[in-house]
Order: C-alpha cells, then sequence, then structure tokens
C-alpha cells in the first residue's frame, strides 16, 4: 500500500473518489482525481480544474524536476484542489514540493522503509529558510 | 561588501546540517549512492578521478580578507596546502575527505560562504566583472544584481532538478570581461531612452561540446521585472529541455531546436501569468543589498612616487605594464595578481599565498580581493603610490608574474591530472608553452593574446573563445590536440575556426611557438593584436605556420 506523506507524517491514502489518467478528460466528474506524467502538458487541464479533486503528478525518477514545474503552473492556473507528488520523490525533496504547492506526496512502502517517517518529518520546516517566499513576499 | 544577514546565516547553517545528516544517511544506507550523487552534487562535492573535490562557491568573484584567509586555513587543514581557483571564479578543494566535509561547510559558513550549487543540474554561481566597481568603462555595478540572484537561485524548489546545469553571468560595461555570451543566460546592465535602468538579455550560449553563442531574448527588461522573467526562462526551459540525451540537455540546444521566438513565446507566457506573484518585495532586499556594496572611503594623495619607482625599474615597469588595469578613481588602479607563473599549475595558488593576497588587500586593497575567471586574483582598489609596496610582496611570495593577457596568461582545465571526464592533459601542456615561450623572451613583444586549453570536448578551458583555442582529445590511446583559431570571449565574442588535424602532445607547443612566430611576421605593425590579424588575414596563413604548406604561406 502507498503511503501519504504531510507535514504530520506518514498516512494511508484517504481520497475517495476515481483517478482518471488524463486520456480520460472528457469523462471527468465532480470530485475525481486526475494523474498526470511529466511529459504532459497541464494546460490541458484549465477548463475542468474547478472540478477535480485530486491532482497526482507523477516523478518516475526523482531527478525529473518537470513536475515541481507542473505543480506551480497548475496553482498559477488557480487550481485549489489537492495536489500530490506521486513516486519516486526523495525525502530531500519534500520541501521543495511543498514549496511549490504540492500538498502531499505519495511514496512505495519500500521508499518509506529506506527513508522512515522521520526523514520527511525533519523537513515539515519547509517554510523556514525560504529565500523565494522572501524575494516575492 | 556583503556580509551575510541573519537569513542567510540560518539559511546556510541549516543546508550544513542537511548535508551532515544526508553524508550519515548515506553511510546508513538510507540514501542510495544514486540518489546521494545530486544532493552531494548540489552541495559542492564531487567524485575525481582519485578523490573528492569540493568546489567553493565565490559569489560573483568576490572575496574579503577573511574569507580568503579562511580558504587557506582549510587548504591546510583538509587539504594538501593549495587551492584551484576556476574559470567560474570558484575555487576547488582537491584531495578532502568525505567525513571532513560538514566540517569544512562549517568553517566556510563561519564567514560567510558556501560550496552550494556550485555543481549538480541547478542554477551555479552567478558570475560578474571580476573589475566591478573599479573599472573606468563601467555604467554600472552587477554585484547586487548579481546578489540578488545568489539568494534568489539558492534552493530554489522549481530548479533543483533541472535538464542539465545552468549558469548566468552579468556584466555592467560595454566591454565584457564575463563572456556573457557563452552562458546559458546573459546579462548586460543597460539603461532606455528615459535613463531607467535594466537588462539585455541573452539566452542559449554555451561551449561544450557544441559552442553557441546567446541570442538576445529581451533588448530591455526593466530592472524590477529581472527575477519574474529569469524564473519564466528557467520554468520553460525546465519543461521543454531534453531529458533523454546529456549532451543535448543544455538550454542552447533547447533554443536552437525549438527556434528563438517559439521559445521566447512561451517565456513571455509565463512571464505574463506569474509576473502578479511578485508583490516588489525582491526591489526592497535589492536596495539593501546595495547599501552593502558602497565604494571605499577613496584616498587622494600624490603618486609622485609610483612614477618616479616606475621609471627607474624596468622589472616593475614590465609588471605594472601588464598587470594594472585603468581605475575609474584618479590615483588607482586595478591590480591583477597572475597565478600563471612560468611553469606552474594555472589557477593555483598556496595558503602562504593566498596569505599574503589577503593582507595587501587588507593594508592596502580597501579590504577586497576578487577571483577572475582567467583564474587570477585581482585587487580592485590599490592606490598608485601603494604600488611598488605591493609589487615587493608579491615578489617575494613567487606572485609577480608579469603576464596578464599575454601567451602564459592561460586558462587550463584540469585535464587528466585529476578529471575523470577528460581524455588529455591540460595542465603540462599549458606549463610548457608558458615555459616555451618564456624562454624564447618575446611575450610582450606578441602583446595581448590568450590561449585557452582544454581537456577534453566538455570544453571547460573555454578553447572555443581563445585566440588560440588547444582541444585535447583521445586518439587510439593517443592524447591529439586540435587547434582552433580566432575564438573571443569579450562583447565581439566569436567560436574559434578548427583547422587541420590535430598534434601529438610532443609537437601542440612547436605549433603554437609557430603560429605566434607567424603572428608577428605578417601582423601590419606592433599594434595589430593576434586576433585582428587573423579577423583581417583568414585561417589561411595560419593553416600554412601550422602545416607548412608552402602555397597557404604565400597567400600571407
Amino acid at each position: 500500500m502507498s503511503i501519504i506523506v504531510t507535514d504530520t507524517g506518514f498516512a494511508t491514502d484517504d481520497f475517495p473518489g476515481v483517478v482518471r489518467p488524463l486520456a480520460e478528460i472528457a469523462e471527468v466528474q465532480e470530485g475525481d482525481g486526475v494523474e498526470i506524467g511529466p511529459a504532459d502538458d497541464p494546460r490541458v487541464l484549465v477548463g475542468v480544474l474547478g472540478q477535480v479533486a485530486l491532482i497526482r503528478v507523477r516523478f518516475p525518477a526523482f531527478n525529473d524536476g518537470r513536475g515541481f514545474s507542473h505543480a506551480r503552473d497548475l496553482r498559477s492556473f488557480g487550481f485549489t484542489g489537492r495536489l500530490r507528488a506521486v513516486g519516486h520523490v526523495l525525502a530531500d525533496q519534500y520541501a521543495m514540493a511543498r514549496r511549490v504547492g504540492f500538498d502531499e506526496v505519495e511514496i512505495d512502502e519500500a521508499l518509506a522503509a529506506r527513508q522512515p517517517e522521520a526523514q520527511w518529518l525533519a523537513r515539515a520546516d519547509w517554510r523556514e529558510n525560504w529565500y523565494q517566499a522572501r524575494l516575492r513576499a | 561588501m556583503y556580509r551575510y544577514n541573519e537569513f542567510d546565516e540560518a539559511f546556510v547553517r541549516s543546508r550544513v546540517a542537511q548535508f551532515r545528516g544526508q553524508v550519515e544517511r548515506r553511510i546508513d544506507g538510507s540514501l542510495t549512492e544514486d540518489e546521494f550523487r545530486p544532493l552531494r552534487l548540489m552541495n559542492g562535492l564531487y567524485l575525481q578521478l582519485h578523490a573528492y573535490m569540493l568546489r567553493v562557491a565565490i559569489p560573483y568573484g568576490t572575496l574579503r580578507v577573511d574569507q580568503m584567509r579562511r580558504l587557506a586555513d582549510i587548504a591546510e587543514r583538509w587539504d594538501r596546502g593549495y587551492g584551484h581557483f576556476t574559470t567560474r571564479q570558484n575555487i576547488q578543494f582537491n584531495w578532502p575527505r568525505l567525513k571532513d566535509v560538514p566540517d569544512i561547510l562549517d568553517a566556510l559558513a563561519d564567514v560567510g560562504m558556501h560550496a552550494i550549487q556550485t555543481s549538480g543540474n541547478c542554477v551555479r554561481n552567478v558570475t560578474a566583472d571580476h573589475f566591478a566597481a573599479a573599472a573606468a568603462d563601467e555604467i554600472a555595478d552587477p554585484r547586487p544584481i548579481a546578489e540578488l540572484l545568489r539568494e534568489w537561485s539558492t534552493d530554489h524548489p522549481e530548479f533543483q532538478f533541472l535538464p542539465r546545469k545552468f549558469k548566468i553571468a552579468i556584466t555592467g560595461s560595454p566591454n565584457d570581461r564575463a563572456v556573457t555570451k557563452a552562458h546559458d543566460i546573459g546579462l548586460r546592465m543597460v539603461r532606455n531612452e528615459a535613463g531607467e535602468p535594466g537588462f539585455e538579455v541573452l539566452v542559449g550560449g554555451g561551449l561544450g561540446r557544441t559552442p553557441m553563442l546567446a541570442q538576445v531574448i529581451r533588448d530591455f527588461l526593466p530592472q524590477a521585472d529581472l527575477l519574474p522573467y529569469i524564473e519564466a526562462i528557467l520554468g520553460a526551459y525546465n519543461l521543454k529541455g531534453r531529458r533523454d540525451n546529456k549532451y543535448k540537455a543544455r538550454i542552447k540546444i533547447t533554443v536552437f531546436e525549438n527556434g528563438l521566438d517559439a521559445f521566447k513565446a512561451d517565456v513571455e507566457e509565463r512571464f505574463a501569468r506569474l509576473r502578479s506573484q511578485w508583490s516588489g518585495a525582491d526591489q526592497e532586499v535589492l536596495k539593501e543589498i546595495e547599501a552593502q556594496f558602497v565604494p571605499p572611503a577613496f584616498r587622494n594623495v600624490p603618486v609622485d612616487e609610483f612614477e618616479a619607482f616606475r621609471a627607474g625599474n624596468a622589472v616593475f615597469r614590465a609588471w605594472a605594464d601588464t598587470n594594472l588595469h585603468p581605475h575609474k578613481v584618479d590615483g588607482y588602479a586595478i591590480v591583477s595578481i597572475s597565478l600563471k607563473k612560468h611553469g606552474d599549475t594555472p589557477g593555483d595558488a598556496t595558503a602562504h599565498q593566498m596569505r599574503v593576497m589577503a593582507d595587501l588587500a587588507e593594508r592596502y586593497g580597501h579590504g577586497e580581493l576578487r577571483v577572475s575567471h582567467e583564474q587570477n586574483i585581482i585587487l580592485p582598489h590599490v592606490h598608485k603610490s601603494d604600488l611598488p609596496a605591493v609589487w615587493a610582496s608579491l615578489r617575494e611570495a613567487d606572485l609577480a608574474t608579469a603576464n596578464i593577457g599575454l601567451v602564459s596568461d592561460i586558462i587550463a582545465c584540469p585535464g587528466m591530472d585529476y578529471c575523470a571526464l577528460a581524455t588529455a592533459r591540460s595542465i603540462p601542456i599549458a606549463q610548457q608553452i608558458a615555459m616555451r615561450f618564456e624562454e624564447m623572451q618575446v611575450e610582450h613583444e606578441v602583446g595581448p593574446l590568450k590561449i585557452k586549453i582544454s581537456g577534453c570536448i566538455n570544453a571547460c578551458g573555454h578553447h572555443h573563445v581563445g585566440h588560440i583555442g588547444i582541444l585535447g582529445l583521445d586518439r587510439a590511446g593517443v592524447e591529439n590536440y586540435q587547434v582552433t583559431l580566432g575564438g573571443d570571449g569579450t562583447e565581439t565574442a566569436a567560436i574559434g575556426e578548427k583547422m587541420g588535424p590535430g598534434f601529438p602532445a610532443e609537437e601542440i607547443v612547436g605549433a603554437v611557438e609557430r603560429l605566434v612566430l607567424g603572428y608577428l611576421e605578417i601582423r601590419r605593425d606592433a599594434e595589430e593584436t593576434f586576433l585582428e590579424t587573423f579577423r583581417r588575414v583568414g585561417p589561411e596563413p595560419f593553416k600554412g605556420f601550422l602545416y607548412g604548406t608552402e602555397e597557404t604561406a604565400d597567400a600571407a
């Protein structure tokens, strides 16, 4: 089972809705989730962002940083629902994920075993020492 | 000069603590080597041919006295007594042990320094004109903007895992000493017709295996738009840059493959969308930064002693003629301290030499030092009356080589002596060329000539923009050196032209000698530089000097 990481630590997935691949965007209903990958263009979601309750942004590899820009873009399009980074995200990247607009990170059990809760909680202080927030204000 | 505020201090201390934790977590297995690698890289720690190498950031090449002394301490305590100043105005320590690195980072933090983002696929140390705030030809001091960019880029959450590394350079002078056209983003400080400050923004320059000069993406960007615009460029690149091939991942390829117009359209769309997220707080921070870059209290005293000493001492005169540049304040000079003593490793300084330079900056240089991308150290503000004393101290420390801008002032990458990527040696070639011209005693007659040497196709030695560029390759297990001519890293930037077949290591020094002596034969007069002659006559006569074909030699 996958683990959802937030500022308060590990939890199980409580999202009740259906999560659709981007190809099924035409079928999106109020309260659904949508999943995008690094190569997808989040601009195609602009028309349905008001209905979508969750967007899962996949990170197939931790060193592919496109998902960070996707998060920032989705927020700039006005998305206010749950935004989740999913896959190979490191505890060391937790602060980055939160700062670009993700609410939470979803990891698998193997990664959670290797990087236990304490290592993620160590970066729950992501609002501290944040140059860009100071400059944008 | 800039001193850390409480925010910077807290940031850098927390970052050191994080890295200390990451080293421990690598050791206990929480992090795999693959996962640890980018984390150590974004803290400046490379694994090289023989050992770890720590690259310490010297933001915009500016150093205080206490910082230079601390670098000397680190060289002695944790390394082998020396450091290597780099073409990106940083310093590298070649022999640190992994377990010592967190302690070294703490020692750096004590003097407001770090090694953050000196490596990795993120925004690297921002480089600037090494004569900033001193040069007579300057419009504006680029360092406050460079510091603003340092703060903005530091730990930027969106841009720590870019397709590839990203380098920004800035100049405040029309005479480009920061090689802005060979950077991912080049910034030239300009004023518009209304006299308001802003930037000409260039994008997509770079050297490496596909050298390209940057193109103008905005001819005037108002100062307050800088950070959102740079962020828009980075965002477009983060999404569009190629991730399938490391050698096609730099922004120069993104711009080239998409076309400047399409790339610009993307940038402008992002800029328009994200600009409103900026409230102007950055401009307030900039004002605080600018307040820290006030000019020193320049002295107004006679320079007669300097003139008299110069007239009476030919060795001093030779040094003064090559190693001084015009200062914007009467009575002052900019001193370049050559780290290119004939036969030594270009850019290396011992701990003792670092301390001597720090002492001189403290006593005679208003407390300021710079690192140039040409791997020399600059004392930007020295009163001419103090120059005889400065020179005497430099001589005692083996630092008074009079060769700035001359044949032996060579940029060389570390090459096969240190680097795991190198395909040939660079340092020994630089040393041999310098020694050869030292024996011939023609350097001063030859005049300005930039030789740049890279030990592999990644071009860390900037050979593409050398008047004479040398690229060391591996040809079936044998080092082979290719020659390019006519490169230029200044405001008249050009990529050098490849000549014919390369030369083996034992022949490349002779080939360079033939080029230089050939130039002396065909130059119009002593005023015409090597580069000007090349531009006037083209490559053919020079090919004749290299390969000895009569037909081309006659064309001269």
